[in-house]
């Protein structure tokens, strides 16, 4: 019984989140005029999958109390890289995509590099970063275009035999390749720890510097991994900056609304997923619940600001006036 | 002579003097490739350009200074341009003479409520000023789209950014200096500016010292939403007229200018000085790789790389230790 109650209290962020994408989910189907069918899940998967892969990318140097605002650009830079490389036959694909992802754990291990051996701000560091990682994307797609394996395509933004979507499979595959050995390893705890308290981390002996490395390396990796599901979806590469940068922002909204602490030591990349899908589904119920286009971006922001500012809730419990400040 | 190297020492910091250096260095490499460098109109120019930035830069750095950051800038910015120019619009000659006030003024509203949300509610500001600039792009939408202001800049904000009434100085660096001054002043002369570094250093000892920490927060979002909201209109009034997204571009060279000018990203350590070298110093690199039509790919590398490696020349934190 008390197992219990701790596992609802450690998950509850990602419960909580969890059951708002439900509630929003169900809303959102019972308004649509043809209900839950394969097809409509797959375009719901299709666009949800995106954000909640970078989301889950975003997740990881937070639960250290980093930050990681390059996320976007490398999301973009898969993509270009992807229209590029990801053709041909079998062989060639595989190896295009190899070498997408090599990219992305590159440029994250680039962030990590500076951010431990250079001892600078995350943010910071990031920021610039996310600069350089645009450019060479742009250097590589001056104009939109190129093109992707078009059958690996197909198969994974349509649907699995049974009528599930493939996006959520791939979703799924990357929680149990990459969050779960991540959150079990002893790296993972440690990113934990490391983000509860720097100096009583160093004072137990974790290894802060590989911890941080590890971190955003996959931080990168995952981002890398969702630009090239970007490349499968649109079939092509586009050096954007406002698609990063929304990414970057709205990964960030998603890591919050998913329970994950911008403080860092608490959180998980679940609760980041359920995150992403209830940004999306917001924007999409008020397309269902017919309001005028014309409002819709305010009333998605003030949703999001709301949602965000529900963590003051946590104000009526503070007993001593000084835990305001922590 | 010692007590001359001593005020030297406690009077300079390596970020200025390496912004300087690299500033100094640019104009030289920039002279090379043409002669109009070093001329009084270009120099002159670029300051002008670089007094929106500094202006917006202002804002960014009272908030970084006590910890925090404000993401809401690009939508503020815009809202005091499209506010300053439906102004003039709506209300005939009245608006057009309070076009300036009544555009800072509603940035400054929404600076009231990224401090209240920020301050009162604790959410962190990095994420509560995100939402609060989605807030205000929906704002800006339903002006636009439902009512169909009036988006041409008056006399006034044309004036106030394109004009040089003052022995041929730019106007707007004019504001940008009085700006400056106001700053120097309250950061170092005022217990306000004291209590905003300290803060920055530690909240909870500034609240046990007896500082109203969250009105002193709540004061410098305003500020910074003020900020926001004039360089728009500074903006629109270059561009003769407001548009969607004008402030885009301005959020992260603000940003990086505070920190280039060796303010601390985590609050509580920065001058002003700083910051008016850092913008500079921004301004400067972004206008010698347009003119040496550096293709955008090279400019945002160029841009990215310059940044950290300047900052890992001065701006390195502490190793952790026990």
């Amino acid at each position: 019984m008390n197992r219990l109650r701790y596992g609802l209290l450690e998950h509850r962020g990602t419960l909580l989140a969890g059951a708002v994408f439900v509630v929003l989910f169900s809303v959102y189907i019972a308004n649509y005029q043809t209900g839950l069918n394969a097809a409509v899940a797959t375009t719901v998967a299709n666009k949800g999958v995106l954000l909640a892969i970078v989301a889950m990318a975003q997740t990881l140097p937070v639960l250290t109390a980093g930050l990681d605002l390059s996320v976007g650009m490398v999301f973009v830079l898969a993509n270009c890289i992807a229209s590029a490389v990801v053709v041909g036959s079998p062989l060639e694909t595989a190896f295009g995509i190899v070498v997408v992802l090599a990219a992305g754990l590159a440029c994250g291990l680039l962030n990590g590099l500076v951010i431990v051996y250079g001892r600078l701000q995350p943010i910071i560091t990031t920021l610039a970063t996310g600069a350089i990682y645009y450019g060479l994307a742009l250097w590589l797609r001056p104009v939109p275009g190129g093109d992707i394996n078009s059958d690996l395509a197909d198969a994974l933004t349509g649907q699995l035999p049974g009528g599930i979507p493939s996006m959520l499979a791939v979703l799924l595959a990357v929680v149990l390749l990459v969050w779960v050995p991540f959150r079990n390893s002893v790296t993972g705890r440690a990113a934990l720890a490391v983000g509860s308290s720097e100096q009583a981390s160093y004072m137990s002996g974790i290894p802060i510097e590989r911890v941080k490395l590890v971190t955003y390396a996959l931080s990168g990796l995952l981002a890398a991994i969702a630009g090239l599901l970007l490349t499968f979806v649109t079939y092509s590469g586009e050096a954007s900056s406002s698609i990063g940068g929304t990414y970057t922002l709205n990964s960030i909204a998603a890591v919050v609304i998913g329970g994950t602490s911008l403080m860092g030591g608490y959180g998980s990349a679940i609760g980041s997923i359920f995150g992403a899908f209830v940004l999306r589904t917001i924007g999409d119920l008020l397309f269902v619940l017919d309001l005028d286009p014309l409002w819709q971006p305010l009333f998605q922001g003030m949703i999001l600001l709301v949602a965000v500012s529900l963590s003051a809730l946590r104000l009526l419990k503070i007993r001593n006036r000084l835990d305001l400040f922590s | 002579m010692s007590a001359l190297v001593v005020a030297l020492r406690r009077h300079t910091n390596p970020a200025i003097l390496t912004a300087i250096g690299c500033i100094i260095a640019l104009l030289i490499a920039g002279s090379f490739y043409s002669a109009n460098f070093l001329s009084p109109d270009y120099l002159l120019q670029q300051l002008q350009v670089a007094s929106f930035l500094g202006v917006v830069a202002t804002g960014a750095m009272i908030v970084i200074l006590l910890g925090h950051i404000d993401l809401s800038v690009p939508w503020v910015m815009t809202l005091g341009g499209m506010m300053a120019t439906a102004s003039a619009g709506w209300w005939g000659d009245v608006g057009t003479a309070l076009a300036i006030p009544f555009g800072v003024a509603c940035g400054a509203v929404i600076g009231l409520v990224n401090g209240i949300g920020v301050a009162y509610l604790r959410v962190p500001s990095m994420i509560f000023t995100l939402g609060m600039n989605a807030v205000v792009q929906g704002l800006v939408v339903v002006h636009t789209g439902g009512f169909a202001p009036q988006d041409r800049a008056t006399e006034t904000m044309h004036e106030l950014s394109t004009g040089r009434a003052l022995f041929g100085l730019p106007n707007a660096l004019l504001l940008w200096a009085v700006l400056a001054v106001a700053m120097i002043f309250l950061l170092t002369r005022t217990t306000f500016g004291r209590k905003v570094y300290a803060i920055g250093n530690r909240e909870k000892a500034a609240y046990l010292s007896g500082v109203d920490t969250r009105f002193v927060v709540l004061v410098c979002f305003i500020i910074s939403g003020a900020m926001s909201a004039l360089a728009g209109v500074l903006l629109a009034g270059y561009a003769t007229k407001a548009y969607q997204a004008m402030g885009d571009a301005y959020l992260l060279p603000a940003i990086a200018a505070v920190v280039l000018g060796g303010t601390n990203i985590l609050g509580g350590r920065g001058s002003y000085a700083g910051t008016i070298v850092g913008t500079i110093l921004i301004t400067l690199l972004q206008s010698i790789l347009s003119v040496m039509q550096m293709a955008e790919v090279g400019r945002q590398i160029i841009y990215g790389t310059v940044i950290i490696l300047m900052l890992l020349t001065y701006g390195r934190g502490a190793k952790t230790q026990a």
